[in-house]
């Protein structure tokens, strides 16, 4: 307890396993925060009167609330303050941008560090899974029923809401497993899978039904599932559409889109090949094109399957990697590569397989409109560079499966679902939140979004109900 | 989980079973195809939907078994469940008066041709269909065919059964006797669909094919299955399977198709070995 009431201004780091250690196998990385650690981060909160952290969550979690649950030991307390607003702490507590978000704004970040609040939400998560979690309580029913689409970090947040609001609700998944991204996407050495589906089970006991192997829009059409007895629909299919660069030899074998190669990695359990029948193919020097979250997931991923090299390649600078700076650290101390300002041309192959990139130096001119200093191409700087396996990581469309087979369904050009504050569309009873709507964002935005949906459903379905019956709903 | 229902063999290594699927019944049409998954631990790979039985509620898969996923999918009995089962995925074939169509259904790929040629015979087509196989042990559904064809020509690479040739031999016949062709419909191995389009190309006839590359999720999730049709890429599982014949790489997809071969291979032999313990 030597740290307790310690340096005001001194983080507390969290513990990993050492870089040679963890590359070897999908563990999760970061350890967490043991009882000591969290006890001294969270002495080192000022309990600000007006706390600005909390604006900074998309989900509104009272963080100075919890935190200070967690100073007095009472972590039982602690986590039920999170739930009151968050479903999925032990996901967010990982995953979560906090650095952009609560601990940008916390009072701290401007005299020297902020609050490890990220820690401090895993750390209390984490202590409840160890304890077991209670059971959730149910809302009063409010025989009114709302149909999810999609359950990853949106539909399952929408559910949650509403169902602890007393809808009755069913969340239809087009995989055989839910969880969206965080199944599919997230590997397990940064998100256990062992905690995805703890907190689904947690978003079911609230009385969500999943039902899986349904694609709204093929299985079963819009229309259908107003006719099933749904009274509101929240659409949070997510950006599932993988994004390539369309340049010569993208089709070689060898050449992945980080969607594939983490689908197979994380849904399929094909680092387990010969236990599971999903098969990956296993390359020595691997090229990662883009620095995206997704990127360092690949590149990370393709380590640990067993490549001598990985490379990521991104045609702007350090500077302007999108990645979290945390996952930058982790793939470079774990022997990631990376090749700035470079843009491959084309791909190189032999026999139909990838043998190598032959790419073109960048330099950066003025900001474009994303802000950030536009990539233009050097004349004649042209290399090439040996490679047997490229994982293309520069983002994701939209998911066209539903929104092509909806009539009357508003979308942008580029097939995003346009809504409003509220997340309401252009169909009556239809609101989408998430990917979907936004373009490639954070699982903590989608869950914000979702969020928001959830009240105005509730409000709906409120006003569709409970008034004629003179009945007062409760308030989310 | 989705229950068999009953199950056939075919041929020596071709079985038709009948799933329970009444959401997936309910919508499929000629063309399209569903993704299962056998068990907790097997990979997701895609099946044409045959046919709807006549109660609506149940569909019928055939399907050769190559490789693990298929021999274990083969070994389950009627009652028994498949774990995992979506769909209807892709574009349905497009079903219009086209005037003469000439289906062609190549090996397990019979199975897939004749939900489409029933479709154009009763859309008013007049429908020329040429089935064939290794031999006559591996050839299937040549009653079912015939049932919904004007006429049926049978060839086997061995002779025996029908003609002994391939069903491009038969396909160049018709192209030069003096019946015009308005379209042709191939479905089979690459290989052949190939052969198909390079014959048909010189005389201009309208050719479909229904491309069946590795698939993932089968939603557009995860680009496995791209394939270049008329210099650009597009996804089989969301774009397709249907394409132009004479647009398609086959080469760039027979590549794709074998890149796991290896793996698929070990996976096979090893689950034939283990199985042999317990029987």
């Amino acid at each position: 307890m030597a740290e307790r009431g310690g340096d005001r201004f001194k983080r507390k780091p969290m513990r990993k396993r050492p870089p040679h250690e963890r590359i070897r196998d999908f563990h999760e990385v970061a350890l967490g925060f043991t009882e000591e650690d969290a006890l001294a981060e969270a002495a080192r909160c000022l309990q600000c009167p007006n706390p600005t952290c909390i604006p900074g969550c998309p989900v509104e979690i009272d963080i100075k609330s919890f935190i200070g649950f967690i100073r007095e030991g009472d972590y039982e307390s602690a986590i039920r303050k999170i739930k009151e607003k968050n479903n999925l702490p032990g996901i967010c507590g990982r995953v979560c941008p906090q650095e952009v978000q609560c601990e940008e704004v916390c009072v701290l970040n401007r005299k020297g560090a902020p609050i490890a609040i990220g820690a401090l939400e895993r750390f209390a998560a984490d202590y409840e899974r160890s304890k077991g979690v209670p059971e959730a309580r149910r809302g009063e029913p409010t025989e009114m029923r709302v149909a999810v689409v999609g359950s990853g970090p949106a539909g399952l947040t929408a559910a949650g809401d509403l169902a602890r609001l007393g809808h009755e609700v069913t969340i239809f998944e087009a995989l055989h497993s839910p969880g969206g991204v965080l199944t599919y996407g997230i590997p397990e050495f940064r998100l256990p899978k062992s905690i995805v589906r703890d907190e689904i089970e947690y978003v079911k006991s609230l009385g969500v039904k999943i039902m899986t192997n349904v694609i709204v829009g093929r299985t079963i059409t819009l229309d259908e599932v107003f006719a099933m007895g749904f009274h509101a629909v929240f659409i949070g299919t997510g950006a599932g559409s993988p994004k390539f660069l369309y340049i010569p030899g993208e089709n070689l074998n060898g050449v992945y889109s980080a969607n594939e190669f983490l689908t197979r990695c994380n849904l399929m359990k094909a680092y387990l090949f010969g236990e599971y029948d999903t098969p990956i193919y296993i390359g020595r020097q691997v090229a990662v094109i883009g620095a995206g979250n997704v990127a360092m997931d690949a590149a990370r991923t393709a380590l640990r399957l067993g490549a001598e090299e990985v490379t990521v390649v991104y045609r702007r600078s350090e500077a302007e990697m999108p990645a979290r700076l945390e996952e930058i650290h982790n793939a470079r101390e774990e022997g990631i590569k990376f090749q700035t300002l470079t843009v491959p041309v084309r791909f190189l192959g032999e026999d139909g397989w990838v043998k190598g990139m032959e790419c073109i130096r960048m330099r950066l001119g003025e900001p474009d409109d994303t802000g950030r200093r536009k990539p233009i191409p050097v004349e004649g700087s042209n290399f090439q560079f040996e490679v047997d396996m490229v994982i293309v990581a520069i983002g994701q469309n939209p998911n066209p499966t539903l929104t092509r087979t909806v009539k009357g369904l508003n979308t942008s050009e580029e097939g995003l679902i346009i809504t409003d504050e509220n997340g309401r569309t252009s169909i009556p009873g239809v609101w989408a939140g998430g990917d979907i709507v936004t373009g490639e964002a954070t699982v903590i935005s989608a869950m914000g979004a979702a969020k928001r949906a959830a009240r105005d459903i509730h409000n709906y379905l409120m006003e569709k109900k409970g008034a004629a019956l003179g009945w007062i709903p409760p308030t989310p | 989980m989705f229950k068999i229902l009953s199950k056939e063999r075919l041929a020596e290594n071709v079985v038709s079973m009948l799933v329970e699927a009444p959401l997936i019944a309910g919508k499929a049409k000629p063309g399209q195809f569903v993704i299962l998954r056998v068990d907790e631990k097997g990979e997701r790979i895609p099946l044409t939907v045959v046919s709807v039985d006549e109660s609506g509620k149940a569909i019928r898969l055939i399907f050769q078994e190559v490789g693990k996923t298929t021999t274990k999918l083969g070994r389950l009995r009627p009652g028994e469940y498949i774990s995992d089962l979506v769909g209807p995925l892709g574009r349905p074939t497009e079903v219009k008066s086209y005037g003469h169509v000439v289906v062609i259904g190549g090996g397990v790929g019979v199975a897939e041709a004749y939900p489409v040629a029933k479709a154009l015979k009763s859309a008013g087509n007049r429908v020329t269909a040429i089935i064939g196989a290794r031999s006559k042990d591996l050839l299937i559904l040549e009653d079912e065919m015939r049932e919904v064809c004007d006429s049926l020509h049978v060839c086997t690479d061995d002779g025996s059964k029908g003609r002994k040739g391939f069903v491009t031999d038969v396909l160049k016949e018709l192209l030069e006797g003096n019946t015009p062709i308005n379209l042709v419909y191939a479905i089979g191995p690459a290989v052949m669909m190939k052969v198909v389009a390079d014959l048909t190309r010189p005389y201009g006839v309208h050719t479909m094919v229904s491309l069946n590359p590795i698939m993932v999720d089968g939603t557009g999730m995860c680009g496995a299955c791209r394939v270049t049709v008329g210099g650009e890429t597009r996804f089989v599982c969301v774009d397709g399977p249907e394409f132009d014949a004479h647009m398609v790489d086959f080469q760039e997809l027979m590549t794709r198709q074998r890149m796991y071969l290896d793996k698929e291979k070990m996976a096979l032999e090893k689950y034939l070995r283990e199985g042999a313990a317990d029987g």
